[in-house]
């Protein structure tokens, strides 16, 4: 590896900050992923017809029948007065309620118009649950670009469910974070390989599935962005158990292991557990890697696995970091990934695109992870890219999926060795 | 309030970044949250562009609002101006901006910059993308088109064409083409490409050719007034409105005899015998005004098919809309409610869609084929080849696209001849494109019970109705359930079936 092991430990980097333009998506585009999740919950966004458009814009070609998403959009009458806005959110509820029996969760989202001419969901949401007793539960959460980015939308929607969930002085553990599904069958399985069988699992996919929390909760983020749902866990009780991110075999391995260590594993039903996986993950990884090792890797700021990842690829691919740029930096949950960092990267949080932009095309990295916006404009200009949206919606958790994520970014270094008839765009 | 799931327009602002990013040398600031940042992806993914949307958004956040939202508003211009050094700026808001009220255009012009700053009314609230667009264009060619000498060659300048739009690129060319043929000049084509300085040089030319109305109208009829140039009102799109453009511009530049043959393959291919099938096949049109009419006059005229639905998502295009279906015997559909034009697609079950990306979606849920004719589109309504809509290439274009997803004359007949043969099994759809054949199977798994009547389809009847080819079965087996409701049948026998194909036969 090519990395200097006395220069590891990024905890005490100064991070770059820098106020200008950002170019991410807003809280409501989690939606996207969320619905495909919960499968008894419906969003409706209280927005604006560009809410609604960036929905659609980031959902692409996947147009479903009649998605569990849609947005209220406010108009001129609901600028008006205050009284008609929450009459007019109460009468399309009904509306969609009627429309949709199969609902038993509705989350109204807020958004910037929804936030600024303050609507209150909070209280419209006690409303309408007390109105529709035993039928829906009504919850809201805002997604807006004034206080979300991107993931943090999952953030603040599992912050909520959280908020609604029972007490509970049972002992167990507890996962946060929406996965697909056949990664979440491979973690209990592993989970139940070492013992553990009482696991509750948040977003649950139903209504009725049981989830309560309380003291006796021990709990572990399966993902880096869910800093207000963790703080969330903690008022209510639960114990936090904090380990690198599951990425790759040894931030999976590392992640088990902390939970085997507060459950009192003993390490002989770890080491049963996990060898077999941990080494077919490994030797995966060893493959794809061949690409990746010794070639430079620049961040963007935007889905927030920026961290993980960057600790995923330099020390398990072998990889170079140059920046590592990232929306926002939660060190209660990304604190283990950041030790694991090279101490001379640029660490940087928020963004000025501008400048950032200038200072990819100086740095000119083997590869960068970027929004869609970028991607084209970057490849024009004789840079590599993967586009960070593909990492949230891809299965990259977990020893089955190291090499599908380490191949994710090794795809874009090998396409530009096969094609010879250069790009001009 | 309004309940929206799927929308065929942006907001206003959408309409102004096309604007800028068609331009060369405008910068567009617009006040607004990173959220609606999403916006650059449409251009640099879908439309495949290789530079940013030239658009800095301030993307103020919670904290900053009651504090120093303007103040970033300022700092934002003013850093736009120095990085990218643009010969004119618009300055705008997104719908959250609108609320908080900072007035960037008196904002912008305090900073005294030395180029002209164009400040934009965009109601986010009450109109849409396409009103951005044509509301933007306009007020860039209020500032700064000027009185100038007329060309001494006869020109035109071709008005409407954005970044983003269904086949622009391709129209440009080819209506550039056509107009050299006429003998005339192109001063300047615009919003695309076009320069502030070449938008201060429209007035050179004689007239204006509108493309598109939706982006362009305003434009142009500031123009006709302002600078006394007359426009375009036929849009040539199909060979007989080709031919009314080429004489309507016969009209304007005083000669009455420019040759109106249009040199296109459509009526030859249109007459020759293999195209007999299309003969009265039904179509459901819909999209943007401009493309639905244009598509309505060639599917009738042109192909021979039968409209059976006509609508437009754009409330400005309503009156023309519905004056041309009514003179076809039709009711238009105006809505931009994507459920509704579902409903009324599948309750009248055409034999073909001509839609936007959204109907493609309708289409394949419901087993009907569709060809794309308007926005809003998709990465694949770029496609890299040459394929415009407009003019005489346009036409054999229109008549390849709309054509493909139907199965071709001859096959038609051997399918309904062999559908037994295993080696023949009509469900694979058309041969010559299998891989996007629409899935009509799917819709045909119920048997027995139907599925939104109660009535019950005889086991005789049922196998009966699987030996019609697949491209009719959907249409016969809901003409039939309702010929059987509306006469209060419950039970749906081969006499049945038979008793709704006399009744239904065209
Ligand atoms: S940034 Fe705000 S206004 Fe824009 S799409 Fe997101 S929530 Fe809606």
């Amino acid at each position: 590896m090519p990395n200097d092991l006395s220069q590891i430990g990024c905890t005490n980097t100064p991070v770059l900050k820098q106020r200008g333009q950002h170019e991410v998506f807003c809280g409501l585009t989690s939606i996207i992923w969320l619905h495909r999740k919960m499968h008894d919950a419906f969003f409706l966004v209280v927005g604006s017809r560009t809410c609604a458009h960036l929905l659609q814009s980031a959902a692409g070609v996947m147009i479903f029948a009649e998605p569990r998403f849609a947005t209220a959009i406010l108009e001129e009458t609901d600028l008006a007065g205050m009284a008609d806005a929450h009459a007019e959110l109460e009468r399309t509820v009904a509306e969609l309620l009627s429309r949709r029996p199969d609902i038993k969760r509705l989350f109204l989202v807020g958004s910037c118009p929804s936030e600024v001419i303050k609507i209150d969901l909070a209280t419209m949401a006690k409303k309408l649950s007390e109105k529709y007793d035993n039928r829906v539960n009504v919850v809201n959460f805002s997604g807006s670009g004034i206080e979300t980015t991107f993931t943090q939308g999952e953030d603040a929607c599992l912050e909520a469910v959280i908020r609604d969930l029972p007490q509970t002085d049972q002992t167990q553990l507890a996962v946060l974070g929406a996965l697909p599904d056949v990664v979440q069958d491979q973690m209990l399985r592993l989970l139940s390989d070492m013992g553990l069988e009482n696991v509750l699992v948040l977003p649950h996919a139903r209504a009725d599935t049981p989830a309560a929390v309380g003291p006796n909760t021990h709990f572990i983020c399966a993902q880096p962005f869910l800093g207000a749902a963790h703080d969330e866990m903690v008022r209510r009780g639960a114990k936090p158990i904090a380990a690198p991110f599951p990425f790759g075999a040894q931030g999976t391995t590392a992640w088990l292991a902390a939970i085997a260590k507060r459950f009192g594993v003993d390490d002989a039903t770890l080491q049963a557990a996990i060898a077999a996986p941990k080494a077919r993950a490994e030797q995966a990884i060893a493959t794809v890697a061949k690409t990746l090792v010794g070639r430079s890797i620049f961040f963007f700021p935007d889905s927030q696995l920026e961290i993980p990842l960057a600790r995923f690829l330099s020390q398990e691919c072998g990889m170079h970091l140059t920046e590592v740029g990232t929306p926002y930096i939660h060190r209660a949950l990304v604190g283990p990934d950041l030790d694991a960092l090279p101490s001379d990267i640029i660490l940087s949080e928020g963004q000025d695109v501008d400048k950032q932009l200038d200072r990819v095309l100086d740095c000119n990295p083997d590869l960068t992870v970027c929004g869609l916006g970028l991607a084209n404009p970057l490849e024009a200009q004789g840079l590599r890219t993967k586009w960070a949206i593909e990492l949230v919606f891809s299965p990259i958790h977990f020893y089955e999926q190291a090499a599908d994520l380490a191949g994710l970014f090794a795809r874009p270094l090998l396409r530009a060795d096969l094609l010879k008839v250069g790009k001009v765009a | 309030m309004k309940l929206s799931i799927w929308t065929y327009e942006g907001p206003p602002h959408v309409g102004a970044i096309r604007v800028a990013t068609g331009m060369q040398k405008v910068h567009l600031v617009l006040h607004a949250p990173q959220g609606d940042t999403y916006a650059d992806l449409l251009f640099t993914m879908i439309e495949r562009r290789n530079h940013r949307p030239p658009v800095t958004y301030t993307t103020f956040q919670a904290r900053d609002l009651g504090s120093d939202t303007a103040t970033l508003f300022k700092s934002a211009c003013l850093e736009a101006y120095e990085r990218f050094k643009p010969d004119l700026l618009l300055v705008g808001a997104s719908c959250t901006a609108e609320l908080i009220q900072d007035d960037p255009g008196g904002l912008a012009e305090a900073l005294g910059l030395p180029i002209p700053v164009v400040a934009l009314e965009l109601p986010s609230y009450q109109r849409k993308e396409n009103f951005g667009a044509d509301e933007t264009f306009f007020q860039i060619v209020k500032h700064v088109a000027k009185p100038v000498e007329r060309s001494e060659n006869i020109s035109c300048n071709l008005i409407g064409p954005t970044a983003l739009g269904f086949r622009h690129r391709d129209d440009i060319l080819e209506l550039t083409k056509l107009l050299d043929d006429l003998g005339v000049d192109v001063n300047v084509c615009a919003p695309m490409g076009a320069t502030p300085a070449d938008i201060a040089d429209l007035g050179r030319a004689h007239f204006n050719v509108l493309m598109y109305p939706e982006t362009g109208e305003m434009a142009c009829r500031y123009l006709e007034r302002a600078l006394g140039q007359p426009y375009t009102k036929t849009v040539p799109i199909g060979v007989g409105a080709t031919a009314d453009f080429i004489a309507e511009v016969g009209q304007i530049i005083g000669k009455q005899d420019l040759a109106s043959t249009v040199r296109s393959r459509l009526p030859w291919y249109s007459a020759s015998v293999d195209s007999t099938y299309l003969t009265g096949k039904r179509v459901f049109i819909f999209g943007d005004g401009t493309h639905a009419m244009t598509a309505a006059r060639i599917a009738r005229d042109e192909i021979g098919f039968d409209v059976v639905g006509l609508g437009c998502f754009n409330r400005e295009m309503a009156r023309p809309v519905r004056t041309m279906a009514k003179s076809m015997g039709l009711d238009a559909l105006i809505s931009d409610d994507y459920l509704e034009v579902e409903r009324a697609i599948a309750d009248l079950a055409p034999e073909l869609i001509l839609g936007t990306q959204m109907e493609r979606h309708i289409g394949k849920r419901l087993g009907i084929p569709c060809a794309v004719i308007s926005a809003p589109v998709h990465v694949q309504d770029f496609p890299a080849r040459y394929s415009p809509q407009m003019g005489p290439e346009g036409a054999n274009v229109i008549f390849d696209t709309w054509v493909h997803p139907l199965v071709m004359g001859l096959e038609e007949h051997l399918l309904t001849m062999f559908r037994d043969d295993f080696e023949f099994s009509d469900s694979a759809g058309p041969s010559h494109h299998a891989a996007h054949a629409p899935a009509q199977q799917r819709a045909e798994v119920e048997t027995g019970q139907s599925a939104d009547t109660n009535i019950i389809w005889l086991k005789d009847a049922e196998s009966e109705l699987r030996k019609i080819p697949f491209f009719v079965r959907g249409k016969a087996r809901r003409n039939t359930e309702k010929y059987a409701a509306d006469r209060g049948v419950a039970e749906i026998s081969i006499d049945t079936l038979y008793e709704a194909k006399a009744h239904y036969a065209r």
